[in-house]
């Protein structure tokens, strides 16, 4: 992938917009989101390598929730957690349930970027995997391959 | 208020229970008080009216004696042989040995003439005729005079019989010895204030009273008081005294006897009664205050001090609720603050980043503007820590249980502070007892309350000065003290220093929270920790912790 792609879902409208602003200020393909529903409904239409998402979101689907419908459908998208003093162990839970990691307000830039570097890397390592099985099964069965391909787009 | 309510409230269990029990005491007191003395002397009166009429008949049976025995002599011997004095005399003898109490005998013939006579007296020869006694002896048979003085100038009475011999009447007279009548009389007097005499229809003394008077003297009774047979009446006497006099009439009529007495010495013993009564009821009623009083106060007293100690208990309950709602609330806020925290971080971010635009950096304020931002960064990072270690505290909260030598615990902290301390010339002595026995607690927790205490101590202190760590057994719990001597602590300092948030260090020097946590552990122990200003200088702060052997695995 040449660029990356991330979905920031939080209900703090004011945090989400800036962090939203200053990613995109680094050339981060960036969308915002104020709610779980939001956010699943953003994830039919687009492809996302990463979701921050912030663990507590009263009113509607929260966090965990949330978290549990992104990976049923999209299992390839990556989720970083945003969470208060709190909440900390439902961060847990949440990496548990398939959270690559969690970040405790109030977050600097700097380590988001970090965590986000790490996120990639997983997801890259994770596709190059992928993309070393299909080869080999391209070379084995030509027709299947592509067949799945479609599918997963 | 308070002194006034607990006064009152004395007041009125003492006055309650005084008058409920003296009362009834009291009430049978004045009862049987008056009843003494009204029973007093309604016995006197049933007594002295029994005595009067017991002594008349006995002085109407030793007349009626006489009177038959006179009789019976006269009945059986002739005139003729009566005038022989030698006979009369015989017959005078026999009479007194059989009944007694004869002074003289005399015979008098029909025509008044006294004819024979035995006696100490010159009375032969007399006459008799105009006597108006004679007169009556004659007629009715037999007769009993008054008391007088007659021929013999000395008071007596005679008794005479008559006795028909031959159509002709004579008469058998004689004299009662006076002083064996009154000795008879007198028989029925009683005490020292006690007499007995005999009065006549015109109240003239017939033997003599004891008191006043004399004999044939006139008496202050008077006879008509006295109707029926026998009467009581309550006069006051010659000397202003309260006397009863009984008066009981003879058979014949003529003669009433008369006790008196005075009724207050009859009732002498009935009155030492009393007095003994009246002495136990002061006795008990005295007894009975004395106790109420002293039960009454102690009662207060122990009222009192429950009030008081449930006073204590409510404060220290009320300050545990305080701390523990300050703790849950302290959380609570703490959550609340991070997301603006949040904000604040991610805007300034954002500032910074606009300000990397070639447009700004020719700005003059540029550094400004950089500057404030990072100052606005690190008092955002400030306040995240503040959070932080506040909810890092209160996570910590519930204890573990494993085997704690406090001794042990105490020396590693000393040890972790002993370089501080030396670099600021602070001197700490260490007095730990040998005996103190392993417990089971948290040996993190107690470190972090011993820390705590002790950079308290030392930064108290500031430098040049000494602390003092004591650790000693008593009762069941283990104390240890820590005592400073630096500057000690102000009335508020003493009041407020377990609440969160408290310090006395300067901005930015201190959470405030240190004692705070230290003390909710020590309590979540089941111990306490307080604080006072030594009395020379600096502060001592004392920890106990209730002494829980570990269970052997």
């Amino acid at each position: 992938m040449d660029y990356f792609s991330i979905l920031v879902v939080d209900d703090e409208t004011d945090f989400m917009e800036t962090l939203v602003k200053r990613l995109q200020k680094r050339n981060i393909d960036t969308v915002g989101v104020t709610s779980g529903e939001k956010a699943i409904e953003t994830l039919a239409h687009k492809r996302f390598d990463v979701v921050i998402l912030d663990i507590k979101m009263p009113g509607g689907m929260d966090g965990i929730e949330t978290l549990r419908e992104i990976k049923r459908h999209h299992p390839l998208t990556e989720v970083l957690l945003l969470t208060g003093h709190g909440s900390v162990e439902t961060s847990i839970e949440g990496m548990k349930m398939g959270a690559f990691d969690y970040l405790l307000k109030p977050i600097k830039l700097e380590d988001l970027m970090v965590k986000l570097g790490e996120a990639f890397e997983k997801k890259d390592a994770h596709e190059q995997k992928i993309r070393k099985a299909r080869i080999k099964e391209l070379i084995r069965f030509p027709g299947r391959v592509f067949q799945q391909e479609k599918e997963e787009e | 208020m308070r002194e006034r309510i607990y006064r009152n409230l004395q007041q009125k269990m003492l006055t309650l229970t005084l008058v409920v029990s003296l009362a009834p005491l009291l009430i049978l007191g004045a009862v049987l008080y008056y009843q003494f003395e009204n029973t007093g002397r309604e016995m006197t009166r049933e007594q002295i009216r029994y005595r009067a009429q017991a002594q008349a008949e006995a002085v109407d049976l030793f007349l009626k004696e006489r009177t038959a025995i006179l009789n019976a002599m006269a009945d059986t011997h002739s005139f003729e042989h009566m005038v022989k004095e030698n006979n009369l005399t015989r017959i005078f003898e026999v009479m007194n040995n059989r009944a007694g109490a004869f002074v003289d005998l005399g015979i008098i013939d029909s025509r008044g003439d006294h004819r024979a006579y035995v006696g100490p007296y010159d009375l032969l020869g007399r006459n008799y005729l105009d006597q108006p006694w004679f007169n009556e002896v004659m007629i009715k048979g037999h007769y009993k005079s008054d008391v007088y003085m007659g021929f013999r100038q000395q008071p007596h009475f005679i008794i005479a019989v008559r006795r028909h011999e031959n159509k002709q009447s004579w008469i058998l007279r004689a004299t009662i010895d006076p002083i064996r009548f009154e000795e008879i009389v007198r028989s029925a007097q009683i005490g020292r204030t006690g007499d007995a005499f005999i009065v006549n229809r015109e109240s003239v003394y017939q033997t003599r009273p004891r008191f006043e008077g004399n004999v044939l003297a006139k008496s202050t009774i008077d006879p008509q008081q006295f109707g029926g047979r026998v009467t009581v009446v309550e006069k006051t006497d010659w000397v202003g005294e309260e006397r009863l006099y009984a008066g009981s009439w003879l058979n014949d009529n003529k003669w009433l006897l008369v006790i008196n007495q005075q009724p207050l010495e009859l009732m002498s013993r009935l009155f030492a009664l009393r007095q003994t009564e009246i002495f136990i009821i002061t006795l008990g009623v005295l007894a009975i205050v004395a106790t109420t009083i002293f039960t009454t106060r102690l009662a207060i007293n122990r009222l009192k001090r429950t009030d008081q100690e449930m006073v204590e208990l409510n404060a220290q309950l009320v300050q545990s609720d305080k701390l523990a709602a300050l703790g849950k609330m302290a959380a609570g806020v703490a959550h609340e603050i991070n997301n603006p925290l949040a904000v604040i971080l991610q805007k300034t971010g954002w500032m910074e980043d606009l300000l990397e635009e070639e447009a700004f950096q020719e700005s003059e304020n540029i550094d400004e503007f950089r500057k404030s931002i990072a100052k606005i960064e690190e008092h955002v990072e400030r306040a995240r820590k503040v959070v932080h270690n506040m909810l890092g505290y209160a996570r910590k909260m519930e204890p573990r249980l494993e085997d704690v030598d406090v001794n042990d615990t105490l020396n590693q902290t000393i040890t972790m502070l002993e370089n501080h301390a030396r670099i600021n010339n602070i001197d700490i002595q260490v007095d730990l007892e040998d005996a103190i026995p392993i417990i089971a607690s948290d040996q993190a927790q107690l470190q972090q309350v011993f820390l705590n205490l002790l950079t308290n101590a030392i930064d108290a202190i500031g430098s040049n000065g000494s602390v003092d760590v004591v650790s000693r057994q008593t009762h069941g719990k283990i104390v240890v003290t820590i005592r400073d001597d630096g500057p000690g602590l102000s009335e508020e300092a003493l009041r407020k220093i377990f609440d969160p948030f408290y310090t006395t260090k300067d901005v930015g020097k201190g959470t405030g929270l240190g004692l705070w946590v230290s003390h909710n552990i020590i309590a979540k122990m089941g111990g306490s920790i307080h604080v006072k200003n030594n009395p020379d200088r600096g502060a001592l702060f004392t920890v106990e912790i209730p002494i829980v052997i570990p269970e052997k695995k």
